[in-house]
């Protein structure tokens, strides 16, 4: 993936701060000198850039390959990490993970989309488009957690569910709306958080939770902005202004009440610091879990039900 | 398939489908076979060609009639929900669009929400009107299957929806997505009632309308040759750089691959749902 365009200047200075300190010994006074003031430099443009950031840029910065991705949160906030396979009718999906795990004491139910982080594991995951066997799996998993009464955590990170000839002829469409069903029936709590791209269908399937957060600079839509050119605009060359009109950041759908809560990027990005995006996340996440902890099952359905039955009305 | 109409049904199916209306002069080709078809014949015989059998548009109204016990239903109003909620423009304003969709159709938006019997049973139809901005799915619809919904339960009616809908209105952004668990949430309390939920799907029924609630009723019937799918057909092309069957996709590719429990034309349409809703509602009959 070529550099993001807005982020040059930030990665020019970055560039020459690594000249500067393979160059010579920081000792040097001058060069001392000159290292901080570029360093502060730089984290200032980063502050200027990322607080603004429009919405096509978002865009960029939610699919960036170095955010971290399904795999990384699993490494970096759970523990006993046991992976679960199979929908037990057809196959195992590697776009769509998932299985058994400790998070910060209790049992949970983890699930998400892998997008793979170089060719070979790319491909692996199908770039983290589900096949109805990922949602099937997903389904399975969730009515284990209401067995055991495990919560659920869900990772959202896909440009949408995939769009093959196998998938149709599985039921795609079957696959995810009973993927929604089984989220809206699940006994236990369910929160999701979109990491990177939230992408339609695909997303919603494992998303339909109790609480769900966004990273800050994580999008989440009904169609991508190309696609969605391509369709009003009849050029994908648009897709910055639909972008912007689709309101698919995490602030706009905070605003529209879509979503429970932002969860905050490093700064410069969760690219720019994995491990304190994960810190942050599953921090977030267990603020989530203790808000509904105990609960009471029918309770917690029901008013799942009304908390979707109300998008839209005001 | 030309003489399924026999003359003691013909003037009534006439008077319910407004065949008497249209003009003499006026024809259309079959989409299919290219056959020449006059309007009042086509109107006759329920928009399903008389050489090919192949189904053409059928307008919600019509369809009402048809399914409705004497062509008898009444409207449900659906409330209405706040208007343009993204300020959404693209070439166009999204709110111009709906005007003019309002203008062109005379409805609120593109679903309808009927009351009425069939079969003697109470039954509520949610349809959708294609006409409306492709069928597309945004809250007003969304609100329109919560409403079915919740007035079948009131009145322990079963539940058909008639999805005719190129998926999610992308207008409301991430709104209409959540249509999807919304809709979901309305056909679950049906079911939790104890209500039959049947989905009767039309051509075409893609992308988030096909992914929700279309694809969860206790049985699903198909009008033959209708487009049902999640993705639609081009995306697909362009992901696999293939050209795919003319047969994909198709109501009769569903029932081949288990997605649906029959593909039934038209004219038959009537009696299935009513021996349907017949057994599923009318459960203990002493034999006579
Ligand atoms: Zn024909």
């Amino acid at each position: 993936m070529p550099a993001m365009e807005f982020e040059k200047p930030i990665l020019e200075l970055e560039g020459k701060i690594t000249e500067l300190r393979n160059m010579t010994s920081t000792r040097d006074f001058n060069i001392a000198e000159e290292l901080a003031r570029l360093e502060s430099k730089s984290s200032k443009l980063l502050v200027s850039i990322y607080s603004k950031l429009s919405p096509a840029q978002k865009v960029q910065v939610a699919r960036h390959p170095e955010r971290p991705h399904f795999t990384d949160y699993v490494r970096g906030m759970l523990t006993d990490f046991t992976p679960l396979a199979g929908d037990r009718l057809f196959a195992d999906d590697d776009a769509l993970l998932g299985g058994l795990a400790r998070f910060r004491g209790r049992s949970v139910v983890i699930m998400g989309h892998e997008k793979g982080n170089d060719t070979e594991t790319r491909i692996k995951h199908n770039f983290g488009m589900a096949r109805p066997e990922g949602y099937r799996k997903a389904q399975r998993l969730m009515e284990m957690a209401s067995q055991f009464q495990i919560p659920v955590i869900s990772l959202v990170d896909t440009a949408g569910a995939y769009p093959g000839v196998d998938a149709e002829a599985r039921g795609q469409s079957e696959a995810i709306a009973q993927s929604i069903d089984s989220c809206l029936r699940l006994r236990t709590p369910m929160i999701s958080v979109i990491i990177g791209e939230g992408g339609s269908g695909g997303a919603i399937a494992i998303a339909t939770a109790d609480r769900v957060y966004m990273l800050e600079h994580a999008i989440y839509s009904v169609i991508s902005p190309e696609g969605c050119a391509s369709i009003l605009w009849r050029s994908a060359q648009h897709a910055d202004e639909a972008a912007v009109a689709l309101k698919l950041t995490a602030q706009d759908l905070l605003n529209l009440k879509l979503i429970d809560g932002i969860i905050e990027e490093p700064l410069g990005g969760a690219h720019r610091g994995k491990d304190m995006t994960i810190e942050m996340v599953a921090n977030q996440i267990e603020k989530g879990l203790h808000d509904l902890t105990p609960w009471d099952s029918d309770r917690l359905i029901k008013k799942r039900q009304q908390k979707y039955l109300a998008m839209g009305r005001t | 398939m030309s003489n399924w109409l026999s003359d003691f049904i013909r003037p009534k199916i006439r008077s319910i489908v407004g065949a008497k209306d249209v003009p003499d002069n006026l024809w259309e080709k079959c989409p299919s076979c290219e056959a020449m078809l006059y309007a009042k014949d086509l109107a006759e015989n329920l928009h399903v060609c008389h050489q090919c059998g192949h189904h053409l548009k059928f307008s919600v109204h019509d369809r009402l009639n048809l399914l409705f016990d004497d062509g008898a239903w009444a409207n449900v109003p659906v409330p209405t929900v706040p208007f343009d909620p993204l300020k959404f423009k693209d070439k166009k304003k999204y709110a111009d669009r709906i005007k003019e969709s309002q203008a062109k159709t005379n409805e609120k938006d593109a679903i309808i929400v009927a009351e009425g019997k069939i079969n003697g049973l109470a039954t509520i139809i949610a349809a959708f009107n294609f006409d409306f901005m492709g069928g597309s799915m945004g809250t007003a619809v969304g609100e329109g299957i919560v409403r079915a919904a919740e007035i079948a339960i009131q009145k322990r009616a079963s539940l058909i929806v008639i999805p005719s809908s190129g998926g999610a209105r992308m207008q409301e952004g991430l709104l209409s997505l959540m249509q999807m668990p919304r809709t979901t949430v309305a056909v679950r309390m049906v079911k939790d009632a104890g209500l039959p939920y049947i989905v009767l799907l039309t051509n075409p029924t893609t992308g988030g309308v096909s992914a929700s609630f279309a694809m969860l009723g206790d049985i699903h019937i198909a009008e033959p040759g209708a487009m049902i799918g999640f993705a639609g057909k081009r995306v697909i092309e362009e992901t696999i750089r293939e050209k795919l069957p003319d047969d994909f996709q198709t109501a009769e590719y569903l029932k081949e691959h288990g997605m649906v429990d029959m593909v039934v034309a038209r004219k038959d349409l009537k009696e299935t749902l009513g021996r349907i809703l017949d057994l599923l509602m009318r459960r203990n009959i002493k034999a006579a």
